[in-house]
């Protein structure tokens, strides 16, 4: 019964779109938690402090590492059999239907530079923070400095956002988020079976909203934090 | 009325499934608007016999729309650009005088090329065999009342059987993926209570067909349904999955 995940493209393609299901309810909370820093310092911090080097932090981690890793091995199988399928001869002119939403094509090119954007932003905060104190907890010597910003979440992002070229390169990420998330969220519900004529238009029209107030919340915090920067 | 256009085709030449195919262009002169698109292709092929050369193979048959025979893709679209209609329905009239068209094969791992224009597409029918049927024992012919059904179920029922098979969707997808075919094949059988019986065996079965024959994963970008000669919605392959999905997790 379990390898129809593997071996057939309707489990596949459920194994996709759990995992990328998952990764959107983390960026749903992420994204909340990320607002508090506009309104309070302290209860930033406080988050920060609660989302460290505990257990339960830590095994969510590994948990939402392991989301990733299998919707991005999923994403990449996928792709290649999907190239592999369209034959050897491609065709000299295409043309892509009023219909057709041009992310819902260029799903592994928008994933691609998530990743790679998303790369940069384990290097500014997570690398700055939560491995900061394991690496101390497992006995490392690490600069005092570096561990005392560690809990400092609200001054790494003051900081971080302070450069305009970071800030243009998480706006980037964030757009390509949008288009990736504007189809995989209906796209997602498609594949696990959950729409039919009267949803189908409405699954698309939620999708799209719910993609925009998810990458606004995020803009925003990035914005707020660059403009507050310059003032 | 008739005007005529002259017009500059591209088509894709190939000698068989193995030699390697390449474009050839061609110039019709004083081709009627009246006429239909496959018409415009046999005055080609006429002249093409008169000058001694090998005619251009491309499937017909009914030439009217249902069987599904046709299978041109034409500049960037299968059947043309005009939505819900097949190659055959496509007409000259549509076109500008000095239009260049250019016309290619279906192009999909499991349609693989015959020659010209023409594609082997047997992978359907041996998906239909696969389970697209209702095999129960139904006795003799049952008063047309004794079973009843919805209006509105036998309306979607009927609008997946509208599909003709004529893999313009495979074509057209990015992924090469049947999906839509084998979701209205199944879709057509799984909404009647006829059909109920075997549902989860053939939605199991004509997928792994499916798969076993190199068609790709659908990842929901609709470009079928866009250029669908029948129309058949994307909501067939939601019931599909669901179906496919059901079965497998009741194993
Ligand atoms: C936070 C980040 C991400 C979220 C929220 C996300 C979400 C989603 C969702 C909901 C889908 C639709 C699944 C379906 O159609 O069933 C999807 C598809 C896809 N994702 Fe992601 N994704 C993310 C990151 C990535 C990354 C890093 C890659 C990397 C290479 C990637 C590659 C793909 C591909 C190739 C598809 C299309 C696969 C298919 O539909 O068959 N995604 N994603
Ligand atoms: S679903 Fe539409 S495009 Fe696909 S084979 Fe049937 S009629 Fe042709
Ligand atoms: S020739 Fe029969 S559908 Fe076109």
């Amino acid at each position: 019964m379990s390898f129809f995940l593997i071996n057939s493209s309707i489990g596949r393609k459920l194994v996709m779109s759990i995992s990328g299901m998952f990764l959107i309810l983390f960026l749903t909370f992420h994204m909340c938690m990320n607002l508090v820093a506009i309104i309070s310092p302290e209860g930033y911090n406080t988050v920060c402090e609660f989302l460290g080097a505990n257990w339960y932090a830590l095994v969510g981690t590994a948990i939402l590492a392991g989301g990733f890793i299998i919707h991005i091995l999923f994403g990449l199988l996928l792709s290649i059999e999907n190239r592999r399928a369209r034959g050897n001869d491609r065709y000299a002119v295409t043309a892509r239907p009023k219909t057709v939403e041009w992310a819902s094509q260029n799903m592994l090119a928008l994933g691609i530079v998530i990743l790679a954007l998303l790369g940069l932003h384990l290097y500014h905060f997570w690398a700055k923070m939560q491995f900061v104190e394991l690496q101390a907890m497992a006995g490392v010597e690490v600069d005092s400095n570096l561990l005392a910003n560690a809990t400092n979440g609200y001054g790494l992002i003051e900081q971080t956002f302070s450069s305009p070229v970071v800030v243009a390169l998480y706006l980037v990420m964030l757009c390509a988020l949008w288009f990736h998330i504007s189809h995989g969220f209906w796209s997602s519900l498609q594949s696990m079976g959950l729409s039919n004529s009267v949803w189908l238009k409405r699954i698309q029209v939620i999708s799209m909203v719910y993609a925009t107030l998810l990458v606004a919340g995020f803009a925003v915090v990035v914005i707020f934090f660059f403009v507050k920067s310059i003032l | 009325m008739a005007k005529s256009i002259n017009i500059t085709l591209n088509i894709w030449r190939q000698k068989d499934a193995k030699t390697k195919g390449h474009f050839e262009t061609y110039a019709l002169k004083d081709i009627s608007t009246n006429a239909s698109f496959l018409e415009m292709l046999d005055i080609l092929n006429e002249q093409l016999v008169k000058e001694h050369k090998e005619p251009i193979a491309f499937d017909h048959d009914c030439r009217e729309g249902i069987c599904g025979m046709c299978s041109l893709y034409i500049n960037g679209h299968p059947h043309g650009w005009e939505t819900e209609i097949t190659t055959c329905q496509l007409h000259m009239r549509k076109f500008k005088d000095g239009d260049v068209i250019t016309i290619e094969p279906w192009r999909s791992r499991a349609f693989p090329v015959i020659r010209d224009l023409m594609v082997d597409r047997s992978a359907y029918d041996k998906i239909m065999q696969a389970g697209g049927f209702v095999s129960v024992n139904t006795g003799g012919v049952p008063d047309a009342n004794a079973i009843a059904i919805p209006k509105p179920i036998a309306d979607e029922a009927m609008d997946s059987a509208s599909c003709i098979g004529c893999g313009a969707c495979a074509a057209a997808c990015k992924n090469g993926s049947a999906m839509l075919f084998v979701s209205a094949k199944v879709s057509q059988l799984a909404l009647l209570p006829q059909g109920k019986a075997e549902a989860a065996a053939r939605a199991k079965n004509m997928v792994a067909k499916m798969d076993e024959l190199g068609f790709g994963n659908c990842t929901n970008t609709g470009a079928c349904a866009a250029e669908c000669p029948k129309g058949v919605s994307l909501t067939n392959i939601a019931r599909l999955n669901r179906e496919f999905l059901c079965a497998k997790l009741k194993d």
